[in-house]
């Protein structure tokens, strides 16, 4: 029998709530952790290599600030006009007795699948003449507006129509309320998307790309194409870094401020605004939206299908493309899925500071933009392992890196649905940790696990930036070949690869987000 | 069992040596508010939670002390969780056969669980196909199955309907017993606590204030605050004088030097007669009895009264004191 020492012995040794993680666990979280951050830490230590006079030389260039004037107006213009499209849009199908709203929420939503260099693909096909601003301006327009719409549409449908009744009944007309409370309210929300589009802008390589727009992206790819010496590359990438990952930050928070207010309460669905004289006017607004998101890309990916057919479809190309998008998007999904989940359980399990250290490392792909991650494991790849320079290991490592965060954020979430308790049941009938995580826990998470591997499979056959840095020679995936013949010019040829994709991108989504939401 | 066990969080000690002695096959009730202490306890027996000081043994076996903290998996203690937690994914019998090795599984262990909690029909059923109390009852069948050296309880019958509850609790007390098993409850609600244990810890901030079997908890109560937790009481402040306390209800025999202190009286302990000095204030119907606030030079007193000799308030009566008080020295 030990005499109890009191309280002060308590404090000396501080006993946790839950015990510590596993030290295998957290060991490869660690591991997980460490390898989202070599990109970065590579690329920062081979732009200082070349000494700080060097960088600050080529920083100071005339065309630095070029590319970073093009990049701002591109962000902001883009930006600014998803927030007025995509407020407008959400108000028309919450808050009005628009016709039809249901099914223009449904169609309005559909853009967000079509990846933005095959919207730039269908436009440059059709009207050459859009290459440069406008063309890169437009399209980036049209595949972004949904990140607005959505949480805005999502705040409005959720937050009580209470407020304008009483601002209505204290004198103020419902132009006025429009202005000043509902829109006032889902002002976070639409900040915080607003933020995200600006961030999805600066990130963008393929329709800039198309639109031989010379952003940050593209030009931190021709520099690494065009030269021997890649300091300069390895330069602007860490400013493009830089610059996301305030976009980020900024984007994190403004979401954290949103996030306290929607959802509190039980909505009342508010009395829908009349449009009255304004219907034709509405009406032609969404049907002009949804003809440019959709209606062109749809047209002239068949216009331009035909075209080719009549030539003749390069079908073993087309069939080479599809089969290595299927290997590398399976093989990185599952590679993504595998090192997400020590990072996922321990986030959804454990607290403390190392805990959130890993989970903040692993969300790393999600500030980075895929051209400086590509350019990142370029450098990785040529000075420390030469063995896997363009090989497949490389390029799945790459993948794993920029998609971790949609991994590790589903792992998460299943595990955490999993009760503890009966973890702890398990535990107290015999099983060991693992064991008790093996029987009870993974069972159930393994759907919610499942389904964000398939995200990240998705995600991973549309990707193009880093598969066009990183890509084994020969491995021409589907974005690849889009990508090579519209910059070749040769449109017929480009198609039949746009319809694959599409059909690869749009069709799991909708079963996705229909199984996600049963 | 348990002895002198110190835990807690960081920086906020929770349990401040914990003395707790079970004899095989009892069933203890550990009974407290919510923030005694008796979570962290029962954690803390189970394996889940570290102890600072102290040790806890089971069956001769120390599973933590110093030095010593054998994990969850290898301390043989059963666990019946508030609701149930059964494995959504796995049939009854598999939540039941969940601790038990392959070949134990195909034999007849299983099945004997089940008509142990009388649900031998339900094998083949999944968790979500059982009412509230049926799962409990598997929950605890799945608890005894491999033969644990001691079965916690964490509030098990909570989240039931008030109905439904006192009929599973009988179930599960028959089970226990039928299986010779020992067993600890946690729980805050008095009226289980009595009716259901075979001794009673109250515990409160964290120390055990007394242990002995129900009857002994209720009518000699260690202390005042004991007292007023395990069911409705009288507290009179009185002063002593040769042996003797005065009172409103007269001078009452107390056993005790001269002095300040308290007096605690159950409400059945006084009786209501028609007629006298105190006026009925108050007549609070309970179906079985109905409690009488009555009103005695200024003092206000709860007693208990039958269905058929309930006064209306307003009426005057007389008050008359049965069996022995308590009296407890400030």
């Amino acid at each position: 029998m030990t005499a109890p020492p009191g309280p002060v012995r308590t404090q000396q040794a501080p006993s946790p709530a839950r015990r510590g993680a596993p030290r295998a666990l957290l060991a490869a979280a660690v591991a997980t952790g460490a390898l989202a951050c070599v990109p970065l830490v590579y690329l920062a230590v081979r732009a200082l290599e070349a000494g700080p006079g060097t960088v600050v030389e080529i920083l100071a260039r005339p065309r630095t600030a070029e590319l970073l004037a093009r990049s701002a107006l591109l962000g902001g213009s883009v930006t600014a006009a998803c927030l007025v499209l995509g407020c407008g849009l959400a108000w028309l199908l919450t808050r009005t007795d628009l016709p039809g709203r249901r099914v223009w929420a449904a169609v309005l939503a559909l853009p967000l699948a079509v990846p933005s260099y095959v919207a730039g693909f269908t436009w440059i096909a059709e009207w050459p003449g859009l290459a440069g601003f406008p063309g890169a301006f437009l399209v980036l327009t049209l595949v972004s507006y949904p990140y607005v719409l959505l949480p805005v549409a999502a705040a409005l449908l959720a937050s009580d129509g209470g407020l304008e009744e009483v601002a209505r009944s204290l004198g103020r007309g419902p132009g006025r309320v429009l202005l000043t409370v509902t829109l006032r309210r889902v002002r976070p929300t639409a900040a915080a998307a607003g933020l995200l589009v600006a961030l999805y802008v600066l990130s963008d390589f393929g329709a800039v790309s198309l639109m031989r727009y010379e952003t940050f992206t593209l030009g931190i790819f021709t520099s690494y194409r065009a030269t021997f010496d890649r300091t300069p590359a390895a330069v602007l990438g860490c400013a493009l870094v830089a610059l996301a990952a305030v976009l980020t930050w900024a984007e994190h928070r403004a979401r954290g401020r949103a996030g306290g207010w929607i959802g509190r309460g039980t909505p009342r669905p508010p009395v829908p605004a009349r449009l009255g004289g304004f219907r034709p006017l509405a009406l032609l607004t969404v049907a002009a939206v949804a003809v440019a998101a959709l209606g062109v890309p749809a047209v002239s990916l068949v216009r331009w299908t035909l075209a080719g057919t009549s030539a003749g479809i390069d079908w073993a190309g087309l069939g080479g493309a599809a089969v290595a998008t299927l290997q590398v998007a399976g093989l990185g999904a599952v590679l993504t899925t595998v090192l997400a989940m020590p990072v996922g359980v321990l986030a959804a399990r454990y607290r403390g500071r190392t805990v959130t250290a890993v989970e903040t490392a692993a969300y790393a792909g999600h500030a980075l933009p895929g051209v400086t991650i590509g350019l990142a494991l370029v450098f990785v790849g040529i000075r420390l392992v030469p063995a896997v320079y363009q090989e497949l290991p490389l390029l799945l490592v790459g993948y794993a890196v920029l998609f971790l965060p949609l991994a590790v954020g589903a792992v998460r979430t299943a595990v955490a649905a999993a009760p503890v308790g009966h973890e702890e049941v398990a535990r107290s009938l015999g099983c060991g940790r693992t064991a008790a995580f093996a029987r009870v826990t993974l069972p159930r998470a393994l759907p919610g696990i499942a389904a964000g591997a398939a995200l990240v499979f998705l995600t991973v056959a549309k990707e193009l930036p880093v598969t066009l840095m990183l890509r084994p020679t020969g491995t021409d995936t589907l974005a690849v070949q889009l990508w090579s013949h519209t910059g070749a010019g040769a449109f017929a040829a480009a198609a039949p690869y746009a319809v694959v994709l599409v059909v690869v991108a749009a069709v799991p989504s909708v079963l996705l987000d229909r199984a996600a939401h049963r | 069992m348990v002895s002198g066990v110190h835990a807690g969080h960081p920086g906020v000690p929770v349990l401040h040596g914990v003395d707790l002695e079970l004899p095989p096959g009892a069933l203890l009730a550990v009974l407290g508010e919510s923030g005694s202490g008796k979570t962290t306890l029962l954690r803390c027996v189970a394996g889940f939670h570290p102890v600072a000081a102290g040790e806890i043994r089971l069956g001769g076996r120390i599973v933590a002390g110093p030095g010593v903290d054998v994990p969850p998996e290898r301390r043989r203690v059963g666990l019946v969780p508030q609701d149930g937690s059964l494995f959504a994914h796995l049939s009854v019998a598999g939540n039941v056969g969940f601790g038990l090795d392959r070949a134990a599984r195909r034999g007849t262990r299983v099945q004997e669980m089940l008509e142990l909690v009388g649900l031998a029909e339900l094998g083949d059923r999944m968790p979500a196909e059982l009412s509230g109390g049926q799962q409990q009852r598997v929950a605890l069948a799945r608890a005894l199955a491999p033969d644990p050296a001691l079965v916690l309880l964490d509030e098990p019958f909570s989240a039931l309907d008030a109905g439904l509850r006192a009929e599973v609790r009988e179930q599960v007390r028959a089970a226990l017993h039928t299986a010779g098993a020992t067993a600890v409850l946690v729980t805050h609600d008095q009226q289980e606590a009595l009716g259901v244990a075979d001794l009673v810890a109250v515990l409160r901030e964290g120390r055990v204030i007394q242990v002995a079997p129900p009857r002994e908890v209720y009518g000699a109560p260690a202390d005042v605050g004991v007292g007023t937790f395990v069911g409705e009481a009288v507290v009179l402040p009185v002063a002593v004088r040769d042996g003797c306390a005065a009172t409103v209800l007269g001078p009452l025999p107390v056993a005790a030097p001269d002095g300040p202190g308290r007096v605690l009286i159950r409400p059945e302990q006084v009786r209501l007669r028609p007629g006298g000095s105190a006026r009925v204030r108050e007549v609070i119907f309970h179906g079985h009895d109905a409690t009488v606030v009555v009103e005695l030079g200024g003092t206000a007193l709860r007693c208990r009264t039958s269905n058929t000799e309930t006064p209306e308030p307003g009426d005057q009566a007389s008050l008359e004191l049965r069996g022995p008080v308590r009296f407890y020295p400030d």
